[in-house]
């Protein structure tokens, strides 16, 4: 399986394809369950690129684990939830932490 | 060029780089091209790729989380009103915080393109700006972060170094050079500048009649090459710096390889070339530039000796009574003093190494507010300058003995007081796979847990000086090829795995340190780095005889055998 992922071209921040959008969060992301699907989301990357809506667009492998998107490569995790070192930075920041 | 010098400054005690019409007319001219080349990017009038090459000129990378803005600090010397302008940068544009590199200058992680124009501005009225951070050009030149005030100093390094800066700043000639390009400066026989990691190293020095000149370095640089720069000449006297310079650079500039990017540096040349060709071909270049335009006139270096003149400490006797009471109440004082303090040339005055190594906290890091509290013990006790050190620390450099136990109280309030200035904790890491794009695994995580793991003052001084350096690629800008104790993080079947390299360092005897065997997983590499260490104090002759000289001494057996037992015997 396979998500569609970029920075944003105004502010750097990375961004997942969904449908029809770009969105701040990996959860929301559009999931190409097969070739012809990743394909189709290559091309929309490659058009948002042409469009400078987006920059450093990728195609990056990932799992369902307990019902939720995880990237194989730490690195996209990373991107997905901010600095490992850093729980106020990135996206993580913006979950409610639970009391 | 950008950035000349004048004494002039608020207290008229100091030196600090004053920009001229010239220097503030072209940093302005060159923020706005950057705001209208921003602009018409936002706009889609030019694609990423015509827009990344303009970008990086103005030190504008794109990292996973978001755009990084490296400026620079030439030389590393900062006036506290450029210190506090970086807070007000942290505070206003990205996320209250800065992070200090190992070329001495300063990155912030998360600014939006759209805000890049406007930090430029506001920096320009400090006299900053981000020009030739990245790129294939001249970068930042460093220095000796204890320049003008070290007790074992020839002569300032700084004016040398501010010389090539003017030059160097956007040179027609070598602006588009095979690959990026690194110079150092040191004024003392002990390097603190690691001057033989870098493409020129400089060391200033006076030759039998005491005239100053330059041993000059070509050819080093870590990365995934790492080569020890060779000596080319053994004594250039000062004024023709810039003429051997620019021989250098032009044998560089024709014969450096433009086809391959990681064979593209000079160190690369240098190697395939022969030091001794590569020498005459220098030498050639330079008989035709020698006498000519290039030549240092004696009044222009003396002029900017001047503008580098010594400050004018006030004598402050009483110091040594202060310190030696202030011990008896504060053994964390003492402490300190002991491990943060270096001997200055005025013997009432000391520097003081102001360290970002808190235990636990990412190296090189400072917020916004202790930004503007560094600033203000600048003013108060250290005749306006900060330094930025490429072991990521700050140091004051002209602080009266008299006052040290102030600067301490003041550390201690903003967290800045950690007493480990070359101990196992005064770690370097790069910022990892956390933040930047091209690191294969994380560099931050394990240097927060070896420090942790290290955390007792006392045991760290038992340990000595222990530089440990940790890179999460081979690009290795945590200089872990020059660590007593280097960690390469690696990226190996999708999981970060961090080979241990030993015996590297980068004084005066720079060397490039051995893998010493298969990696270890990121919940073994504390303990893996906990065990050389415990085998270095059971097998040194005493407590001078650091990590290294044992190394040097014993060789990686020992350290092997306790690392991977019998998989070690049967290699």
């Amino acid at each position: 399986m396979k998500l569609l992922t970029a920075n944003r071209l105004s502010d750097g921040e990375a961004v997942w394809y969904a449908d029809g959008l770009w969105v701040d969060t990996i959860a929301e992301a559009l999931i190409a369950h097969d070739k012809e699907s990743a394909e189709a989301l290559e091309a929309i990357g490659n058009k948002a690129l042409a469009d400078n809506l987006v920059v450093d667009v990728n195609l990056i492998d990932i799992e369902i684990i307990d019902g939720t998107i995880h990237p194989t490569r730490l690195r996209e995790r990373i991107r997905a939830a901010g600095p490992t070192i850093r729980n106020d930075l990135g996206k993580q920041a913006r979950i409610p932490q639970a009391a | 060029m950008l950035g000349k010098r004048s004494k002039q400054t608020a207290n008229g005690t100091t030196t600090m780089y004053r920009y001229d019409e010239f220097d503030h007319d072209f940093v302005k001219a060159r923020v706005a091209q950057f705001g209208d080349q921003v602009e018409r990017r936002m706009a889609g009038e030019i694609t990423e790729d015509e827009f990344r090459p303009l970008r990086l000129m103005n030190g504008v990378y794109l990292q996973l989380h978001a755009y990084m803005l490296r400026i620079a600090i030439p030389y590393g010397t900062l006036h506290p009103r450029q210190l506090r302008m970086l807070a007000h940068i942290a505070r206003k544009y990205d996320k209250g915080y800065g992070h200090f590199t190992t070329r001495q200058n300063i990155q912030f992680h998360w600014p939006a393109l759209s805000d890049v124009p406007a930090i430029l501005a506001d920096l320009a009225t400090v006299e900053m700006h981000a020009i030739q951070t990245s790129g294939n050009c001249i970068r930042n030149v460093t220095a000796d972060h204890f320049a003008g005030a070290a007790a074992d100093e020839v002569a300032d390094p700084r004016p040398y170094a501010e010389i090539l800066r003017q030059w160097s700043s956007v040179h027609p000639e070598f602006s588009y050079l095979p690959r990026k390009f690194k110079i150092a400066v040191t004024g003392a026989e002990r390097d603190r500048a690691a001057i033989k990691t870098h493409d020129i190293g400089l060391h200033l020095k006076k030759n039998e009649q005491g005239e100053l000149g330059f041993a000059v370095y070509v050819g080093g640089g870590l990365g995934r090459t790492p080569i020890v720069a060779k000596k080319l000449r053994d004594f250039l006297p000062q004024e023709h710096l810039l003429s051997y310079v620019t021989a250098i650079l032009r044998v560089y500039n024709l014969h450096g390889r433009r086809d391959n990017k990681y064979k593209a540096r000079i160190k690369i040349l240098v190697h395939e070339t022969g030091t001794e060709e590569l020498a005459s071909w220098v030498e050639a270049e330079w008989q035709a530039l020698k006498d000519g335009e290039l030549k240092l006139p004696e009044q222009d270096v003396a002029a900017i000796q001047s503008y580098f003149a010594p400050p004018q400490l006030s004598p402050r006797p009483e110091g040594d009574e202060i310190v030696r009471v202030a011990k008896l109440d504060s053994r964390a004082f003492g402490e300190w003093l002991g491990q943060n303090v270096t001997t200055h040339r005025n013997p009432d005055y000391a520097a003081v190494t102001v360290s970002l190594k808190s235990i636990g906290e990412t190296p090189g890091d400072i917020s916004d507010s202790q930004m503007e509290a560094v600033a203000d013990l600048a003013e108060r006790y250290a005749n306006d300058e900060v330094r930025v050190t490429h072991e990521q620390n700050l140091v004051l450099p002209h602080v009266a003995r008299a006052d040290l136990k102030a600067v301490y109280d003041g550390l201690v309030e903003i967290g800045l007081a950690t007493a480990n200035a070359g101990l196992i904790s005064d770690i370097i890491a790069c910022p990892g796979l956390d933040y930047c794009a091209l690191a294969n695994a994380r560099s931050i995580p394990v240097a927060q847990q070896i420090a942790r793991r290290f955390s007792s003052l006392e045991r760290q001084r038992e340990i000595g000086e222990l530089k440990l350096k940790i890179s999460g690629c081979i690009n290795a800008c945590g200089h872990h090829h020059v660590g007593h104790i280097g960690i390469l993080g690696v990226e190996k079947k999708g999981a970060e795995l961090y080979q241990i390299t030993l015996g590297g360092s980068a004084d005066e005897n720079t060397t490039v340190g051995e893998i010493i065997g298969r990696g270890f997983g990121p919940d073994e590499i504390v303990d893996a780095v906990e065990t050389l260490v415990e085998t270095y104090l059971s097998i040194r002759n005493d407590q001078s005889e650091r990590f290294l000289d044992v190394y040097r001494r014993v060789g990686p057996a020992p350290f092997k055998e306790v690392l991977y037992g019998a998989e070690a015997r049967a290699a």
